[in-house]
């Protein structure tokens, strides 16, 4: 009881919770779901899907947790990642050759080169100039857009570049490339920050940027690497963007990533408010959300309905979360456990806390059973 | 006019208050009272429960065990808004008002006169005007709060408290970031309250403040009742053992003790010279010499420029006149980071907002300094780290002794030691304290009086600044004198030197040098 009590407490308890549930309900749908099967040497299945798919989003959250860290926001990353994607595109399908390793590279470097130019002049914005992220960051998410229609003049970009299309929808070692490479610079920001001094001198700085400077931290310098970072990932997750559908759409690609790498920090147990931050937790938001993405797919909805299921699941894992939320529920348990409430949290569907889900027939079995035990304790 | 007359019936009845957290018995079986018209003082440590007593009586925290009456009617705070309708009002340490409102709507927040659905602004100057008139305060009431000094917003905030009418006043610490007239001036208001029967309930650190207002005191230790005492009866000495709980021999002798050491006598060139080192609007350009080995006492009023002097001397603020050299070399202190490089320690006297970075741990609030200055690629081998933070632990008796507990959650003292612990981890050659023992209890100042006092005799120099003319007195080798943002004494410390001259120098009586 007494682990159990400290596990439901524990940050990072409840999104796997909600991850878990995600994926029973997908077994439930479809049986196979989790099944990993090898074709050609290369892996596939439904836990590859959502690797592969949360590749951009890891990339852009973790610009986002860093940033966030610092008691700042980037808005911008959308708009970045378009803009990369579109000068990559622009690069590959003016070049005589496209097909080659060289102009690839090339196109990688530029399009990558942009970006941390950009981020660089939010962190400037920020930084030096004193601007709130949150209006700072919105200058270029706005114009964003606008730049990277100009690279595509207005027009889908496509290209035909084999090497280029290994980014986002290529194998390495049998497993997508898109997750080795989202793989390899997640762990090089965890070494980064973590084996170095520079998550801690972060952290300092968005708890309290005004005695971080008085004590020597170059807070100028770690806002400037913190905006410049989130500015390169959103770069890389754009490459992958564009070479996933091996086009450049400036209006559509990363459209409100934003949103989805901010609720995957959050969730992932950053405060918004800086300070503290942990890139484990929000590996595993940015899971909760592409599952999420999925299982709305493969449960037959209509994606234009996705959001309303994010909406929910986040309010469902912010409740358990939240102190005050908890504290009632144990109140009205009476002598009951802090950890009444069945670790295992409701599909979003059927959930009590909103109770407005349409019943999409998802729901284990079990289910019922667990909210409707859940339900009573709010109520009784 | 004290009314203590034990006949009276009192205003507010505390019983056998306890409050238990996890782990922690902040309160334990805790009586209370306080009588209408006076003014009684809570007093005790850090930690003693002093804090915890008044949440209670406010509202903030349910007690676990106890009853509290108001008028006599036993009332169950579940909020702070029932204890304010009760007639409990507070004002609390830090200014609790919004600075970027102007003074009438922080006065009457949630109060504002109305007329046909909108605030009746005109009507909301008047009555602020009144309010304010009652504590002997003229101010603009369309003015921003911010344009005010922190003394004035301090009497904004007995304004607003005043608001509803309380029986009884709540001040917890007014008087910590005020000079002496802008204490005494608060006197005259509580004094002023005390007359229309408003209870006071004072808590304060300073006991002179405490002696020249109070007619009652309630000293708590360790979350217990020690005891409840006519301010008359109880000299101070006394006061400060049951506070302590420590012998009273120890305590006069610490009291009186000067602690500045004898300079060797050839201390060497200045390791730090300041010329004519000003800044415009903030203060006038200033002559300063730091010997090694000495401790200078930088005395004067709040706002008379001293944190501004120690703010440029560290390159927090730039000057835009004079020149500084340290070790004898002419040097431009642009930024903190330079002025750390340099071996220049500042330790702020907002210690919370410019001090510590509260939810980090001890250990990375100690390491945060040293870890800086050598950059983020090169992190502090984890066990030279563990050395250090022990070492400093221990040195300077931070409890709790976890270098994993958040800074947040240690009392003012030990918030204080480990700021200090983070400066003296890089080894300066000068520490700049302002107000290094400022709302901190009496055995932790003592104690960091006491190191002020090895570090200068092991040949560090140190810039003193303190409001209290004791320990200033009792610290400095030299002692600089600023008034209205000048330099206008220094005088070299000695068995001649009083409390009276220096008081006469800041009050500005006679010219000194």
């Amino acid at each position: 009881m007494n682990v159990l009590s400290r596990l439901a407490r524990h940050r990072f308890t409840w999104p796997l919770v909600a991850l878990a549930a995600l994926l029973l309900a997908d077994v439930l749908h479809t049986p196979t779901f989790l099944n990993v099967r090898l074709q050609d040497g290369h892996l596939f299945g439904g836990p590859v899907d959502i690797l592969r798919n949360a590749a951009p989003l890891l990339l852009v959250s973790l610009g986002m947790t860093l940033v966030i860290a610092t008691r700042g926001i980037d808005l911008s990353v959308g708009a970045v990642l378009a803009i990369s994607g579109a000068v990559a595109c622009d690069v590959i399908a003016s070049s005589s050759k496209p097909g080659s390793a060289g102009t690839v590279l090339w196109a990688i470097f530029l399009g990558c080169a942009i970006c941390v130019v950009l981020g660089f002049g939010n962190g400037f914005l920020v930084a030096v100039v004193r601007i709130q992220p949150i209006i700072a960051t919105l200058i270029l998410m706005t114009a964003g857009r606008g730049i990277a229609m100009l690279i595509t003049e207005g027009q889908i970009t496509t290209v035909n570049s084999p090497p280029f299309a290994t980014i986002g929808g290529g194998f390495w070692l049998g497993l997508p490339a898109a997750v080795i490479i989202a793989g390899l610079i997640f762990a090089a920001v965890a070494v980064g920050t973590r084996r170095t001094a520079l998550g801690v001198l972060v952290e300092s700085v968005g708890i309290n940027p005004e005695a971080s400077r008085l004590a020597g931290v170059r807070s100028t310098s770690i806002l400037l690497a913190v905006y410049a970072a989130s500015g390169l990932f959103a770069g890389v997750a754009g490459i992958m963007v564009a070479s996933n559908v091996a086009a450049a759409d400036a209006n559509n690609a990363g459209l409100f990533i934003e949103l989805d790498a901010i609720l995957a920090v959050v969730l992932g147990g950053t405060l918004l408010t800086g300070g503290r931050f942990s890139l484990v937790g929000t590996l595993i938001g940015v899971l909760v959300i592409q599952t999420l993405t999925i299982s709305v797919t493969i449960q037959g909805i209509s994606g234009s309905v996705t959001p309303l299921f994010k909406a929910l699941v986040v309010i469902a894992v912010f409740l358990l979360q939240s102190p005050v939320v908890r504290s009632k529920l144990r109140r009205r348990g009476g002598t009951a456990p802090p950890v009444a409430v069945p670790p295992a949290l409701p599909t979003p569907s059927s959930d009590p806390v909103t109770g407005t889900a349409p019943e999409t027939g998802t729901g284990p079995g079990t289910g019922t059973e667990t909210d409707g035990a859940r339900a009573g304790k709010v109520s009784s | 006019m004290r009314t203590t007359s034990p006949g009276a019936a009192p205003l507010v009845r505390m019983s056998g208050i306890s409050m238990h957290f996890p782990g922690v018995k902040a309160l334990d079986d805790v009586d209370f009272q306080l009588f209408p018209g006076e003014v009684h003082a809570l007093l005790g440590e850090n930690g003693a429960g002093k804090s915890t007593l008044i949440k209670v009586l406010t509202g903030v925290y349910q007690p676990t065990a106890g009853t509290v009456s108001v008028d006599g009617v036993e009332q169950k705070f579940a909020t702070p808004a029932q204890a304010q309708d009760a007639g409990i009002a507070t004002v609390y340490q830090e200014v609790n008002l919004c600075p970027n409102l102007s003074v009438a709507e922080n006065v009457l927040l949630g109060r504002e006169p109305r007329r046909a659905g909108g605030i009746d602004w005109r009507a909301m100057r008047r009555a602020t005007r009144e309010h304010l008139a009652q504590l002997n305060l003229d101010l603009d009431p369309a003015s921003l709060l911010s344009s005010h000094s922190i003394a004035v917003q301090q009497l904004v905030a007995i304004a607003r408290a005043m608001v509803i009418d309380a029986k009884v006043l709540i001040l917890d610490e007014p008087t910590s970031s005020l000079d002496a007239g802008e204490v005494e001036r608060l006197f005259t208001v509580i004094r002023g309250l005390q007359e229309k029967q408003v209870a006071i309930l004072f808590v304060s650190h300073f006991l002179e403040q405490v002696y020249a207002i109070s007619d009652r005191l309630t000293v708590l230790r360790n979350g217990r009742l020690v005891g409840e005492f006519l301010a008359a009866d109880l000299p101070r000495v006394q006061l400060v053992s049951k506070m302590m709980g420590t012998s009273i021999q120890v305590l006069e002798e610490l009291e009186s003790q000067p602690m500045r050491m004898a300079r060797s006598g050839d201390e060497g060139a200045a390791v730090l010279t300041a010329t004519g080192l000003g800044r415009r609007r903030s203060v006038n350009p200033v002559d300063l010499e730091l010997l090694p080995g000495e401790v200078v006492g930088m005395a004067g009023l709040l706002g008379s420029g001293r944190t501004e002097v120690a703010r440029l001397l560290y390159g927090a603020d730039h000057s835009d006149s004079g020149t500084l050299a340290v070790k004898g070399r002419s040097q431009r202190v642009r930024s903190p980071r330079q002025a750390l490089r340099l071996g220049i320690a500042f330790s702020s006297e907002s210690r919370r907002t410019e001090g510590l970075v509260p939810d980090l741990t001890l250990r990375e609030n100690i390491v945060l300094g040293l870890q800086a200055r050598r950059g983020w690629l090169r992190r502090l081998p984890r066990r030279r780290v563990d050395e250090i933070v022990a070492r400093y632990i221990k040195e300077l008796d931070i409890r709790p002794a976890d270098p994993e507990a958040l800074v947040r959650n240690l009392s003012g003292g030990n918030q204080q030691k480990v700021l200090l612990a983070r400066w003296l981890a890089m080894e300066p050659d000068i520490l700049i304290l302002d107000e290094p023992t400022r709302g901190i209890d009496v055995g932790a100042k003592a104690e960091i009086q006491r190191l002020v006092s090895q570090l200068a005799s092991k040949g560090m120099s140190v810039l003193f600044i303190s409001a209290e003319l004791e320990e200033v007195l009792r610290l400095s080798h030299r002692i600089v004198v600023m008034r209205d943002r000048a330099k206008v004494a220094e005088i070299e410390n000695g068995d001649d030197v009083g409390m009276d001259t220096v008081v006469e120098l800041i009050a500005g009586g006679a010219k000194a040098s």
